[in-house]
Order: structure tokens, then sequence, then C-alpha cells
């Protein structure tokens, strides 16, 4: 019996769009069941949302303060104590998931499969190395749990429309108490997130300044897209660092995406190659961004940028 | 206190890494070597917390082959104390890494580990998180900023909704994100100085370890290639293609 237990990532309140995409990543895997756990000091909100998820066969629930801002160390022996009845436990490849997972998979006494890009079969996957310069087929040892993140970009999320049993479960361990929740700050939350936007505006270091990275959020709005930023331009403090695109920023799949003064650095090709559509906007032609673009355009961004924006 | 900082061997990040020909793997040969660029970050920050007098010494471990000796010397040179080979010939994934560091941890008592966030060779971002699981103790990943007070630490850390601060006692796990800190140049009269440094061997088995090498990679291949795109030469033929293609 091959059955499958995926974390939800949620902010309490909204379950975040990777769990559906994780779900999305478990199917193929031709488990028996999909089940999903909620971690959360109120899981009502977020287990009805699990539960419509298509393919999902029940939604677990462990409540309880402790879990308002959950660290990986109050959350690894919950996943441990569950982890016996599955042969796989997923997480998806987000800052959540990575922080997790491999915590309990330690505990488990197994590696872990990062970032899933493609399931071959229930224990063969294929996954990016070196930044995506490379493709490996990994497969897991057949008396080993599957402990594996599911790179988000690769999948499309699962539909709506399902309805889980939802079951309540209580907790199997305590907060250790060594590692304590501060706060988390984040950008004001303005426009669509990042990580699921249809739509994405990135800028690079060409912009130059955080004064100058205006006209990419003022196109950005005008459009409805999200804003994005390269590596160069996070580290030279244009932009916070949540908004970096790349292998050790967000993993982003978009519809449209555009690259505004960005040369197209190998780490942030890796963020974008799962894209829809690529817009690169540049003085240098030659620029490595050209070479993945479906649609270059050579020139000033400062002219080009507020002049698209007047013509969308 | 000291503190421990793992190192990996890796290819240089300015390589351009190509898969071999027959897809038996990445092509290594003549190919330039270097410490893994978050391991750098994380031994910067040691050397800093050691500089600031919250230290008294750092401790830097490699696992592999001699090879790995190198990358210890260039740590050394950088600042750190003392190295530790940990000697096998085989590929060691991220859990026998783990088991590894916390059997050192057993013999060396430190106070921090330090290690960077992932690899990038095989990116698996994994081995801090084990290792803290393993030793029962806090772990804080992808820190862009660490304050330590005492036989506590405040660690900002680089999440997807933006910076997460987390408080935790020590001893404890930290690993390296980017913007952490920029790690210092090694100047020759340091690279000198670090001949003479110690650098000690043990091999895996006297440590009493097992790689757990519970996942086999059965094929390498290149990433898939992005079809060509088209050149506009204005915005309007920008915008009528995006409208062609029912994008706008």
């Amino acid at each position: 019996m091959s059955k499958i237990l995926i974390i939800a990532e949620h902010d309490g309140q909204q379950l975040n769009p990777a769990t559906a995409k994780t779900v999305a990543g478990a199917q193929p895997m031709g488990a028996d069941s999909i089940d999903i756990v909620v971690f959360a000091a109120d899981v009502s909100a977020v287990a009805a949302q699990a539960a419509e998820l298509q393919g999902v066969a029940r939604v677990l629930t462990i409540e309880g303060d402790d879990f308002a801002n959950p660290t990986a160390a109050r959350l690894a022996p919950e996943i441990v104590a569950l982890a016996d009845d599955y042969s796989h436990v997923l997480a998806p490849s987000t800052t959540f998931g990575k922080d997790l997972l491999p915590r309990a998979a330690a505990l488990l006494g197994v590696n872990q499969v990062s970032d899933i890009m493609e399931v071959i079969d229930a224990r063969t996957f294929k996954r990016p190395i070196y930044a995506g310069n490379a493709i490996v087929t990994v497969k897991v040892a057949e008396d080993s749990k599957v402990i594996a993140t599911i790179r988000t970009a690769s999948f499309a999320a699962a539909a709506t429309g399902g309805s889980a049993a939802i079951e309540p479960q209580s907790a199997q361990a305590s907060d250790p108490g060594h590692t304590r929740f501060v706060k988390v700050e984040g950008s004001d939350g303005e426009g669509p997130d990042l990580a699921s936007a249809p739509l994405v505006v990135s800028g690079g270091r060409a912009l130059a300044s955080s004064e100058n990275f205006e006209i990419i959020f003022s196109l950005a709005k005008k459009l409805g897209a999200a804003v994005g930023a390269s590596r160069a331009a996070v580290d030279a403090g244009y932009v916070p660092n949540e908004l970096q695109v790349g292998q050790t920023g967000k993993i982003i799949a978009p519809d449209l995406y555009f690259a505004i003064g960005i040369s197209g650095a190998i780490q942030h090709l890796t963020g974008i190659k799962d894209a829809g559509t690529i817009v690169a906007i540049n003085k240098d032609g030659e620029a490595p961004i050209f070479e993945v673009a479906d649609i270059g355009l050579v020139g000033d961004l400062f002219e080009i940028v507020p002049e698209l924006e007047r013509a969308v | 206190m000291k503190i421990l900082v793992a190192i990996k061997r890796v290819v240089d990040y300015n390589v351009r890494v190509r898969v071999k020909s027959d897809g038996s793997g990445v092509e290594t040969d003549g190919v330039k070597m270097s410490i893994n660029p978050f391991d750098e970050i994380a031994l910067e920050e040691a050397l800093r917390i050691r500089e600031r007098g919250q230290a008294d010494e750092v401790i830097v471990v490699s696992i592999g082959g001699d090879e790995v000796q190198q990358q210890l010397r260039t740590a050394l040179a950088m600042g750190a104390d003392r190295a530790i080979q940990v000697a096998t010939d085989s590929a060691v994934q991220p859990l026998g890494a783990a088991r590894v560091f916390r059997a050192l941890v057993d013999k060396e008592d430190p106070g921090i580990v330090f290690l960077g966030k992932q690899a990038i060779d095989d990116d698996c971002n994994q081995t801090g998180q084990m290792l803290a699981a393993l030793w029962d103790r806090p772990q804080a990943t992808f820190a862009s900023k660490v304050d330590i007070d005492g036989s506590t630490a405040t660690v900002a850390r680089e999440v997807d909704a933006g910076l997460e601060t987390l408080e935790i006692d020590l001893p404890a796990v930290m690993t390296s994100d980017l913007r952490l800190n920029e790690p210092r140049f090694v100047k020759l009269p340091d690279i000198m100085k670090a001949k003479r440094k110690p650098l000690d061997t043990v091999s895996m088995a006297d440590l009493g370890v097992e790689a757990a090498a519970d996942i086999e990679t059965v094929a390498w291949e290149p990433p898939a290639k992005r079809g060509g795109g088209i050149k506009v030469e204005n915005v309007s033929e920008l915008v009528s293609e995006l409208k062609n293609r029912g994008l706008l």
C-alpha cells in the first residue's frame, strides 16, 4: 500500500497555493491515497480549503497554540509520529518545506529527495542540480520511505471541487522551547503574490537605483502584475530580498514574464525556465537573457518601460 | 565557545557545468574547484563572531578524499584556527554528512555549527536541518543576520514572506544565506601562515559513521532548451506581438 501525506503550508488563514501544487506533484506517484495534514492555532479555514483540493482523501488537523508560528523543531516530531502510516511524506519546496522536511527525514533515518520536477514512478524522480544546469533521475531504495519536496513551478495547482473528510488528531510531541518565533516582516503586501502570479515584471541591476526601480512597480501596477528582481538588484539594495527570482530566491512559472534590465545569469534563468512566455528588454543585444527569451527588445529600458506602460 | 564550520569542495560557481555526452555525470575533469560559496559565507560569519570576542576557536571540517585539503587550507588562510578532514572515498549524501557532524559535535562540543544553506553542486539544502534533528538542537536556516547574546542568538532568516526572526538557545545549528555577509579575500601572507596551522584527518569509520545512501542517481541529462525566440524593434511591435499571442 502506498499512501502519501502532504504537509500543508499556510499563514493561519489561507492555504498557500504551493500546497495545491504539491498535491499535483503527488498525483502521478500513483498512491492509493493522498492525505494532507494542517497544523494551526485555528485549523478551520485552512482545513476547509485543503479539503476542496481534488484527489485528497483526508485532511488531518492538529490544532494548538504551539502551531501559531510553528518552527521546524516543533513540527518535525509530529510528522515523524504521523509518518508510520505513510510510504511518502511530501512538502512544497518553499522556504517552509526546505526548512522543515529534512529535519523530519533525519529523524526517520532517510535522505530527502529535494525539488522534484518530474515524477517517473512512485520512487523515481527528476530533479535539478547545479542550479538547473543538469537534471538527474534519482531512485529511492525500496525499503526507504520517500521524503521529498516538490518544485512547485513544475506543477499546475490541483483543481478544487473535492470534499475530503476532515479528521482532527491530537499532537504527539511538545514544544522543545529552545527555538522561539519572534516576528516576520514582509513587504506591505501590495499587488499579487510573486510566487503564484500569472504575470510578473522583474527588474535587474540596470535599473541602477531604488528610485529608478519605481518604473518597474509602476508598469507592474498597470498590468496587474507581481514585481520581481534579479539577485544583482536585490544585492544592490534596490528592492527587498523576498522579491528575488532565481535559484536562491523564488522559482516561478508565470504565464508571462518581463525581464527588464536583467542580463540573464544562469541562477536567474533557473528561476524562470518554466515561465510561459519570457519577454526580455535590455540594451545589450548579446545578453544571455535573449537566448531564453521568446520576445526580445533591445534598447534603453528608461525609454521603453514608460512607453510600454502608456501602450498597455 | 567553539564554532564548527562545514566546508564542501564543489565546482567553482563561475564554471558553466555541462553534462557528459554519455550521460554518466557532469564534466569535472580539469574544472576549477572551490569552497561552496554558502560555506564561505558561513565561515566568514564564524570568523566575525570570533573577532568580536564571542567565540574562541573556529574549526573547519570537510568530508572527502585528500583533495578537500586544498579547500581546508583556503579556509585556514581565511582565518580558521584548525581543520579536520573526514576521509572517505565514496560520495556522501546529506544524512551521512549530518551524521559525521553529529559525531564531531560529541568530540568538539561546539556552541554553533555553521553550514551553508545548500551546496551549489547537488542543491540539496538538507544537511544543516538534519544535523539539528540528530542533535535535538535549534536550527536557524537561511540566516541573513546573526546576533549572539550570551547563551542565546537572534537570527533573521530569509523566508518567502520576507524576513523571519527567531530567538534560539545555544548550542545550535545555523545555515547561511547569500546576504549574511561578504567573505574576505585571502592575502598571500595568510596562505603561508595557513600551511603551519593544524589539519587533522579522521576516517568516517573512526567516527563510527555509516553513510546512508538510500537515494541512487541513475541518469544525468542536460536541461531542456527553450525554443528560439524572436526580436521586435519597438514597443508597438512588442505590444501587438503580445496581443497576437493572447497575453495582453
